[in-house]
């Protein structure tokens, strides 16, 4: 079975620690946050802005593991750590990779958000 | 006594992404803290140089200016450089956490962060650091701020170490006489109004006050912390102290009080500095030939009748900046050979 998109035992944990109303205006705060990040990435990928890079690569790891989107945030680890050049060199693949899991996670954020 | 734990701390969080400020100023202030929040290192610094905070929680990655940036320049900050730092970040390699915690954070939590370890280690660096502040604020009252910082950068040790140095003798002239005439409720509030007085012009020019013995003050520029022109310093703090006597002395006319005068003996050369003692109770002093030079230079403003003498080194070191007068050779008790003695024009009040 493959890992949900959401891991529910730290989204739970994260609605317990803060409160869940605070918990779902942090997952509105994230979804217009991320398109930008997203964005970021493509753009110093093609500038080789390897600083920008590795640090948006960064936000997005941390806040992938602040929801539970521990897929996502497994991806942008890979990227921090690959950096810049070298997932240019693999014509940009695992950065294509992440904004598709990325979709997949602001979907099952939206259900969760209203459901 | 109150929990120390308890009371609410103001506390910087220092972030560049959003939800994680938003996340972790909650946590905080459910443990209900004060928070405020800055998006990278140079507005951080901008706000801690501005306001207080007991803490700061600091992300590493920031664009301007990175978390290990801002902990470099803590460590270089007089004012900040004791402000807990508790990291709060998801870096890669321990060699980067290992490298906040060289650089002077006290604490590292990996993010996600978890909010009972939160607390825990929050509680923890405050309570440390008003131990910190406490003990801080006791070394200050018994003494200066400069053997303050030395006994909290080195540490306390008996022993001491050769420094070149300028040490300062003054004295009321005819004190005990003068004592004799006053209640002593009337004699130690002359002292304190003194003490404030000589101390000002001293650690207006760099000096330290070492010891007081009665109305004697042991002075010291150029130790613990170096002090470029120390022999300078010296003379002009020792003609600040008679300018500020004079003026001290208008007043004591109008009161009809006795006029006070103090004499001041300066030398300077290598001598010992350091903690003198025991371990339980020591004192910040030198020791050494110039010391006793000066000692004796102040004692013989009585015989030479001048108010500041200073000797060779200290002459020769002046230039031309101050006028001197030259006085002949002096014998001096414990002195094998008489020393050249100088004595410094005070000017004349306009």
């Amino acid at each position: 079975m493959p890992a949900p998109t959401i891991d529910p035992a730290t989204f739970d944990a994260l609605k317990e620690a803060t409160g869940a109303e605070f918990a779902l205006e942090l997952v509105d705060t994230f979804l217009q946050e991320a398109p930008a990040m997203l964005a970021e990435l493509r753009r110093s990928l093609a500038a080789q802005d390897a600083d920008n890079f590795r640090r948006t690569a960064h936000s997005l790891k941390s806040n992938g593991n602040t929801f539970g989107a521990l897929a996502l945030g497994e991806l942008a680890r890979d990227l921090e750590l690959t950096g810049a050049a070298k997932v240019g060199a693999r014509g940009g693949e695992p950065l294509a990779a992440l904004e598709a899991e990325y979709a997949r996670v602001a979907a099952a954020l939206a259900v969760l958000r209203h459901g | 006594m109150a929990d120390l734990r308890s009371g609410p701390a103001r506390l910087l969080v220092v972030d560049d992404n959003k939800v994680n400020r938003l996340l972790l100023t909650r946590s905080l202030e459910l443990q209900g803290h004060r928070v405020a929040t800055a998006e990278n290192g140079r507005v951080a610094l901008e706000m801690m140089r501005r306001e207080p905070f007991d803490l700061l929680l600091l992300d590493i990655e920031m664009p301007e200016m990175d978390g290990f940036q801002v902990l470099e320049q803590l460590g270089r900050d007089l004012q900040l450089r004791d402000l807990p730092v508790i990291v709060t970040s998801t870096l890669e390699g321990v060699e980067n956490v290992v490298r906040c915690i060289e650089l002077g954070a006290e604490d590292y939590l990996n993010k996600p962060v978890n909010p009972g370890l939160l607390k825990a280690r929050i509680g923890a660096s405050l309570e440390k650091k008003r131990l910190r502040d406490q003990q801080k604020e006791f070394v200050r009252r018994f003494a200066t701020s400069e053997v303050a910082q030395d006994l909290q950068d080195s540490g306390f040790a008996l022993g001491g170490k050769r420094v070149n140095a300028t040490v300062m003798f003054t004295d009321i002239r005819g004190f005990t006489t003068l004592a004799e005439t006053l209640p002593p409720e009337e004699t130690i509030e002359l002292l304190n109004t003194y003490y404030t007085l000589m101390f000002d012009a001293v650690s207006g020019h760099g000096g330290i006050v070492s010891l007081i013995i009665g109305d004697g003050l042991m002075v010291i520029f150029g130790a613990p912390l170096p002090l470029a022109n120390h022999c300078e310093c010296a003379v002009r703090s020792a003609l600040e102290m008679i300018e500020t006597i004079e003026l001290f002395n208008l007043e004591r006319d109008a009161a009809g009080k006795p006029r006070i005068r103090i004499g001041i003996g300066i030398a300077s050369g290598e001598m010992v500095a350091g903690y003198a003692g025991t371990n339980e109770r020591a004192t910040y002093t030198c020791i050494g030939d110039t010391v006793n030079l000066a000692s004796r230079l102040e004692a013989h403003t009585k015989v030479a009748q001048r108010p500041i003498l200073i000797d060779g080194v200290t002459r020769a070191a002046l230039g031309e900046t101050l006028a001197v007068e030259a006085l002949g050779t002096v014998p001096i008790r414990g002195k094998l050979v008489a020393v050249d003695v100088f004595s410094v024009t005070v000017p004349q009040p306009r």
